[in-house]
């Protein structure tokens, strides 16, 4: 099989948050993944995204969020970015039940998950130019090759 | 698919069943009704039944700790019951069965708070 992608972009909106991960794992979907692995994938896809949302962009309801799904050789590679705020401290931002917006009832537990979920996790930011979230999965039992 | 929400008393208990998908987007309004409606009845503990709730992320975690914080802020507590796999590893990842109790199902969870079944 070679490489399969798809890329998604949608206005930052929480509404959207939905659309984001039923679509991701509906595009996953072809390489037979476990219910669980399906779910993980959805939760990490909805953290990263509401993310963007709300620190990215500050709930402005303006700027876009950009999805990159690459399927290669068993593996999901998704690339989710915003051109928000960016983030000053993502050593700070990692740690589980860290957030910057307690009033907002944030638990501080998206980056927790997305480490959990996921075989890797990169976190790139520049202050004022937005911030990228490089997540991958090695899939259990799949034998899909990529050329 | 999104969120819907059933509210109902029981005595001195609020019971809050969710069906459905809790993620950002749905967690204000579950916030705002949520709150409303233990303001406005003499309500000390929450039972939380997740039975239909097919997906949760950090979102929901946040909303039901900011609840159980104003539960224990009356002296009540809080009980989850009928929760699946999936939003049990959330619960476990970020500690909060240290402070909210599991129950397996609705019935024996309103019985340990004193409602007669």
């Amino acid at each position: 099989m070679n490489k399969n992608e798809m890329h998604i972009q949608f206005s930052a909106l929480s509404e959207n948050e939905s659309f984001a991960r039923v679509t991701v794992a509906a595009f996953v979907t072809q390489l037979d993944p476990t219910m669980d692995e399906l779910t993980e994938m959805k939760t990490v896809v909805s953290e990263a995204v509401t993310n963007s949302i709300i620190h990215g962009y500050e709930e402005h309801d303006e700027g876009l969020v950009h999805i990159d799904c690459v399927l290669c050789e068993g593996s999901v590679e998704l690339t989710i970015w915003d051109e928000g705020m960016g983030i000053d401290n993502i050593d700070e931002a990692k740690q589980p039940l860290y957030t910057s917006k307690p009033e907002l009832e944030r638990s501080g537990m998206g980056f927790t998950i997305m480490e959990n979920f996921m075989d890797e996790v990169d976190i790139t930011s520049i202050p004022g130019q937005g911030t990228t979230v490089r997540l991958v999965k090695h899939l259990k039992k799949s034998k899909t090759l990529c050329n | 698919m999104s969120l819907s929400v059933h509210f109902e008393t029981k005595q001195h208990v609020l019971l809050v069943r969710l069906a459905g998908e809790l993620d950002h987007h749905e967690a204000e309004n579950l916030r705002n009704e949520w709150q409303t409606i233990m303001a406005r009845q003499e309500l000390k503990h929450v039972v939380l039944n997740l039975e239909s709730l097919s997906f949760m992320d950090s979102s929901g975690l946040g909303v039901i700790l900011g609840r159980y914080k104003e539960v224990k802020q009356n002296g009540g507590e809080m009980v989850v019951c009928s929760i699946s796999p999936a939003v049990q590893r959330l619960f476990e990842m970020s500690g909060l069965f240290k402070i909210i109790r599991l129950e397996e199902n609705e019935a024996f969870a309103l019985e340990t708070l004193g409602v007669a079944s």
